[in-house]
């Protein structure tokens, strides 16, 4: 009797735990993966917990939620200067890479909410509008070089950008010299598929590949269904004079086609394996030296150059696609980077914001972290010179007449979109039929329609 | 004694109702309340009534996604108890040597968590699909599905197998004496003696994996994120997508709504099946 009374207890508390894990799987939304996702920002940041925002003198305290986890280091030892020197405290939590929204979404959503947040452009901004704080009077924004960097509507500025970048091919100078060819040997699409189809033809003797892979696996996609996929949008616009639309025509997916199967078919793997690489191998070929172009940004110089590369080794030359006046086209550049302030914070942590802001861009301290350790070239009046190649290399080319390549892709309707969009592209690289192209073209265009009616509420 | 108890009583259960009550009951019941509502983050919501239920079921990924997880629950369901039940018969033989260690190495995968074993899941899949020239897992819906029902009874099996070893060990000699006197077959003792014995760890089992099934998301998030284009997206995962993939108010009200559908499919289909395996059950 004893025996059955304990198994009978035991299946019973079996069964209740049981029943409270799947009623609480209702609320996984709310709770749960919330929970899961600021933990992860938490660990990027460590012991920087947001909870522990002390009052300072001032009254104001900084929380500042940062995008980018290259520049993690850099930001905190940046508050930690600005603590010395003001005595406001600033805390800074980077959320994990791809993981900003989500971080975001929760932290807003918290009684110590970020002070300071960012949004990718203009589509991102349309979300949390209302959490924005007309920077319009402030003096971080009376610092801007121009308004092309503010995200305004009338009088109202929303978010203001903080940091141009650039992306274009990463050129390994050292390989490319050893293929038998120069930098000036690429000035347009036909030059580039010399080069790089004349590498293949050769690799087994030279060693190397012509591209590192283009991975598309979620750390890596984004150079392909977002990076690439700006030129075709770019040129479409240009040819429209336009600078958003509801419906793409796709003028130019023959180009983005022809470059995608340069891309993959020059590289240093079986297009069949893009699906399953990610960022780390695309960069460690590179590094490696097992191939000579690697599509990515400035953002990428630090690691480079820890890599072990040197300024002499490395160059950022156009991507181009065989479309628009090659002879005068210069790097993609633009931000995805604009800082909103949290409207609905305390006012007394509003000012401490703006104040900070206004430090990090006007200061010597600050401008000199952004510029070296951080490797930005900020759009603000005291902006002090990059030691990024890439970024020098940006100014040299437009300082040659050429026109920098816009940043369009922050006028892409959603998420969704792009995830269509590099679901379509890593099935044609696995068997690149016309049928599968169909189906890229159809996720481009039809997907861009159907996405903009979503996103718009239509 | 008992006097004592019934005092105290509330002072004990204090802190296990305090924590339930703040990581389950008052988030449940907001979570609720936010299902009729839009809102970007939870403190400014927006009543707007039945919006959100309406659109649940118009949207096209959530039934996708339902019948896929119907189809991977069917699936895992048979094959785990099956195999957990075989394990356990083999491991509760008197004769057999170290069934102790054989025990532990199949208890085992259950201990390591859904994310870690999602994504060495997939590069040993990814290995066998690229040797075997198929497209990977990223391209393959085929190869995302029997590689979630692989992964999951590679995970869950040994603990089912317990569950079973207990109650197969419960069963009373004198039965399984009585039977061989009566000139009964390992077969037949098995079938008419010890299953009908084991029917309350089935209902256990049945129920442990039938929700788990339903409720799939760490392993299925590691392992296909569902991959290709939505087709390996089970429930759990199409509600967190709908939730933080998308940008924009009208989304997380529609994601809460379809949490909530989610819940009480899944308390529906476990309670007919408890019913049902339940009512099975022979008292000794």
């Amino acid at each position: 009797m004893k025996k059955k009374l304990l198994s009978a207890i035991l299946s019973l508390s079996l069964v209740a735990t049981l029943l409270a894990g799947c009623g609480g799987s209702g609320s996984t939304a709310t709770t749960s993966t919330s929970e899961a996702s600021t933990s992860e920002a938490g660990s990027t940041a460590e012991s920087e917990a947001p909870a522990d925002t002390a009052v300072s003198a001032e009254g104001g305290s900084v929380y500042y939620l940062n995008f980018k986890p290259e520049q993690d280091e850099a930001w905190q030892t940046l508050a930690k200067a600005y603590t010395e020197e003001t005595g406001v405290e600033v805390t800074v939590v980077t959320a994990a890479s791809g993981q900003y929204e989500t971080t975001l979404m929760s932290e807003m959503g918290k009684s110590s909410a970020p002070t300071l947040f960012q949004v990718n452009g203009p589509v991102g901004l349309a979300n949390w509008k209302d959490y924005c704080y007309d920077l319009s009077g402030s003096d971080v924004y009376g610092q801007l070089t121009s308004d092309a960097y503010a995200l305004k509507e009338g009088d109202t500025v929303y978010s203001i950008a903080y940091v141009i970048e650039s992306y274009g091919l990463i050129v390994n100078k050292t390989l490319l010299k050893e293929a038998g060819y120069e930098l000036t040997d690429i000035a347009s699409f036909e030059d580039l598929k010399k080069v790089a189809e004349d590498i293949t033809a050769r690799s087994a003797e030279l060693g190397f590949a012509a591209f590192s892979s283009a991975g598309m696996d979620g750390s890596s996609d984004w150079r392909f269904k977002t990076h690439l996929a700006n030129l075709p949008i770019y040129f479409e616009y240009q040819e429209d004079g336009i600078s958003s639309t509801e419906a793409i025509k796709g003028s130019y997916l023959d180009n983005y086609r022809a470059m995608w199967d340069l891309y993959i078919n020059n590289s240093t793997c079986d297009p069949a394996d893009l699906s399953a690489k990610t960022g780390d191998d695309s960069r460690a070929e590179f590094l490696n030296g097992d191939a000579v172009f690697y599509q990515n940004g400035s953002w990428e110089y630090n690691s480079l150059i820890e890599g072990g590369y040197t300024d002499d080794d490395l160059a950022m030359i156009p991507i181009y696609v065989g479309a628009g006046d090659e002879a005068n086209q210069g790097l993609c550049t633009g931000t995805e980077n604009y800082w909103c302030v949290n409207a609905e914070a305390d006012p007394a942590d509003i000012q401490a914001t703006l104040d900070f802001m206004n430090w990090c861009v006007t200061s010597e301290a600050g401008t000199t972290a952004m510029a070296s350790d951080m490797g930005f070239v900020i759009p603000f009046a005291a902006a002090v010179e990059s030691p990024n190649l890439f970024v020098k290399q940006d100014v040299e080319y437009t300082a040659a007449g050429k026109t920098p390549v816009s940043w369009n892709f922050t006028t892409m309707p959603s998420e969704e979109w792009k995830n269509g969009v590099g679901s379509a592209l890593t099935a044609y690289a696995a068997d690149q039929s016309d049928a599968n192209w169909d189906a890229v073209v159809a996720a481009f265009v039809d997907g861009w329609a159907t996405e903009y009616a979503l996103a718009n509420g239509n | 004694m008992e006097k004592a108890l019934k005092k105290y009583a509330p002072i004990f259960v204090l802190p296990t109702f305090a924590a339930f009550s703040i990581g389950f009951i008052v988030p449940f019941f907001q979570g609720l309340y936010l299902s009729f509502c839009q809102f970007t983050t939870t403190k400014n919501a927006k009543f707007i009534g039945l919006g959100n239920y309406a659109r649940v079921f118009q949207d096209e990924s959530f039934l996708d996604s339902f019948w896929f997880t119907v189809a991977f629950a069917i699936v895992s369901i048979i094959l785990i108890n099956v195999i957990a039940f075989v394990l356990a018969l083999v491991l509760t033989r008197n004769n057999l040597k170290g069934t102790n260690v054989f025990r532990t190495v199949f208890f085992m995968p259950n201990l390591i968590g859904g994310i870690v074993l999602g994504y060495i899941w997939q590069i040993l899949i990814n290995c066998i699909l690229s040797i075997v020239g198929e497209p990977l897992l990223a391209l393959n819906s085929t190869a995302g599905y029997w590689g979630l029902i692989i992964l999951m009874c590679w995970q869950q099996i040994g603990y089912m197998m317990i569950i079973y070893i207990a109650g197969i060990q419960n069963v009373p000699d004198t039965l399984t004496e009585a039977a061989a006197i009566d000139g009964a077959n390992a077969w037949q003792t098995m079938l008419k003696v010890k299953l009908p014995m084991v029917m309350p760890s089935i209902t256990i089992c049945v129920f442990l994996t039938l929700t788990n099934s339903f409720k799939l998301f760490d392993q299925n998030l590691a392992l296909t994120a569902g991959e290709p284009a939505h087709a390996t997206e089970m429930l759990a995962l199409n509600i967190y997508q709908t939730f933080y993939a998308r940008a924009g108010a009208a989304w997380k009200g529609l994601g809460q709504a379809k949490a909530v559908v989610f819940c009480l499919l899944v308390i529906v289909i476990s309670l007919i099946q408890f019913k049902a395996t339940h009512s099975k059950e022979v008292q000794q």
